[in-house]
């Protein structure tokens, strides 16, 4: 049984994993304005945003309720509202949808907090296929700096603290993101991810990233099979330029 | 299909929790919608503790972290059938582990209303992927007895007509459109329940009961299996199964 459900619709889907600061989101956004800037229908989907799971998510965050299961439960309850009512449609309506984290996190992030690597791939077997999965790899000293530079307060599961590998919430974010980073590198090749190293000028992956969505689905893109709009399409009919 | 050992998980560990401490006894009461599992837990829990034993009854989203959420998302319009399996999960997850697994250590009766095979059934009648819902609930223990009450969907039909006198919206499926209507739906959807919680009678080595019968006969006929569960002689502590 394939670990994923391939896409058999029209549509495309990207999605970007990383750690905390790795610029991910960034690029993401980036090239989402990009794409609809060619005139193509992109749709947007964020990790844990479902509007039906999102107090039950708030409540066990609040109330310190989750154990490793109930965790990667609910973030899977959370992604599947997303696909079947949001990411699924799109894709069969024909947009391009752009996806901020993936099933990839819960393998990484799922199997630091002590789940069976197993289980958790099994748990996410209704998630669509990507299209393109890109991976922003980056030292972990140099996503510390953005975030433990930018941000005032690490939040509690964020930093991992539920695994009690320190009391000191910045030592234990550190070394939650660290592990957290292993898994990324150790799944990277099995799923297929493009590496982005994300060291490197914003400008410069962003420039990266257009260039493999236009080798790998640029074919889909000038044949017009991806949903777009009928005047800008007409006037630009070659596969837009990098950059 | 190898008999599976009471209080060992099913296929996946649930980390933290060691099955070696879990003493008690888990019994659970399956069946489908207005088969009459409520009245049978409460006359059994009032029996059991005149016993002497001490019960703890728990049942499908009724968790501290999901259940409120769960009920919220039903009123709803949106609630698709993989998340609601996976909701559905999550409440599972938060009972055994916050209340199931605690009162087994304790040495309590652990009575369920409905447990992982509910969950599955009402996936497998909205056509979802057998394989793939048994891996997600295999974190489940598994049980000291599972009693399915059955009874086909003519007499759920006259229990809810009779009694609460209207078709709810998730117990006929609705969300799928069985049917045209509240009735066909119903019947269709609960039709599919059954026999999906038939095909897993064998492979979890269910205690098929008629729930076709009073109410009073049901009781005793779980009374004497729940009697004879109790003539087994008791798990030790430090002893280790094979």
């Amino acid at each position: 049984m394939p670990l994923l459900t391939p896409n058999r619709f029209k549509g495309k889907l990207i999605v970007v994993e990383g750690i905390d600061g790795s610029g991910k989101s960034t690029q993401l956004s980036l090239l989402a304005q990009w794409l609809r800037s060619q005139g193509l229908a992109v749709a947007f989907s964020e990790w844990n945003s479902s509007p039906l799971v999102r107090q039950t998510t708030r409540r066990g965050k609040k109330k310190q309720m989750f154990t490793p299961t109930t965790f990667s439960l609910i973030h899977a309850t959370d992604f599947a509202d997303r696909q079947e009512r949001f990411i699924l449609p799109m894709l069969k309506a024909g947009a391009i949808v752009c996806a901020d984290r993936f099933a990839y996190t819960a393998f990484a992030r799922d199997v630091v907090r002590g789940v069976s690597p197993r289980w958790v791939r099994n748990l996410y077997n209704f998630a669509i296929q990507p299209n393109l999965a890109f991976y922003f790899r980056v030292p972990l000293e140099v996503a510390l700096g953005r975030i433990l530079g930018g941000r005032d307060s690490i939040k509690y599961y964020e930093a991992g603290m539920d695994l009690n590998l320190s009391r000191r919430i910045e030592e234990s974010f550190r070394l939650f993101q660290g592990r957290i980073l292993e898994e990324y590198d150790a799944m990277a090749e099995e799923m297929g991810f493009h590496i982005i190293d994300a060291t490197g000028s914003i400008e410069e992956q962003q420039i990266k990233m257009r260039q493999i969505v236009m080798e790998r689905l640029g074919e889909s893109i000038a044949s017009g099979q991806i949903l777009h709009k009928e005047r800008a399409f007409r006037a630009n009919p070659q596969p837009p330029a990098v950059l | 299909m190898p008999t599976h050992n009471p209080l060992q998980f099913y296929s996946e560990p649930l980390p933290g929790v060691d099955p070696e401490e879990l003493q008690g006894k888990l019994i659970v009461i399956e069946g489908p919608d207005t088969v009459g599992r409520s009245t049978q837990i409460t006359r059994l829990r009032a029996w059991l503790e005149q016993q002497g034993h001490a019960v703890m009854d728990t049942g499908l989203a009724r968790s501290a972290l999901a259940g409120r959420g769960i009920a919220r998302a039903k009123e709803g319009n949106t609630l698709g059938p993989v998340t609601m399996t996976l909701f559905y999960a999550t409440d599972f997850a938060d009972r055994l582990e916050n209340e199931i697994v605690p009162a087994l250590r304790a040495g309590f009766v652990v009575l369920t209303d409905r447990y992982i095979f509910s969950l599955m059934a009402r996936g497998l009648a909205r056509s979802e992927d057998g394989a793939w819902l048994e891996k997600v609930a295999g974190f489940a223990l598994v049980p000291h007895a599972i009693y399915y009450l059955r009874a086909e969907v003519p007499t759920l039909v006259s229990r809810v007509v009779m009694g609460r006198g209207t078709f709810d919206y998730w117990e006929s499926g609705m969300d799928m459109r069985f049917g045209p209507d509240m009735y066909e739906s119903y019947a269709r959807y609960q039709g599919r329940v059954i026999r999906a919680l038939d095909r897993m009678a064998k492979k979890y080595e269910f205690t098929t009961i008629d729930a076709s019968k009073p109410a009073d006969m049901i009781f005793r006929e779980l009374q004497r299996n729940i009697s004879a569960l109790f003539q087994q002689p008791k798990r030790r502590l430090t002893q280790k199964r094979a």
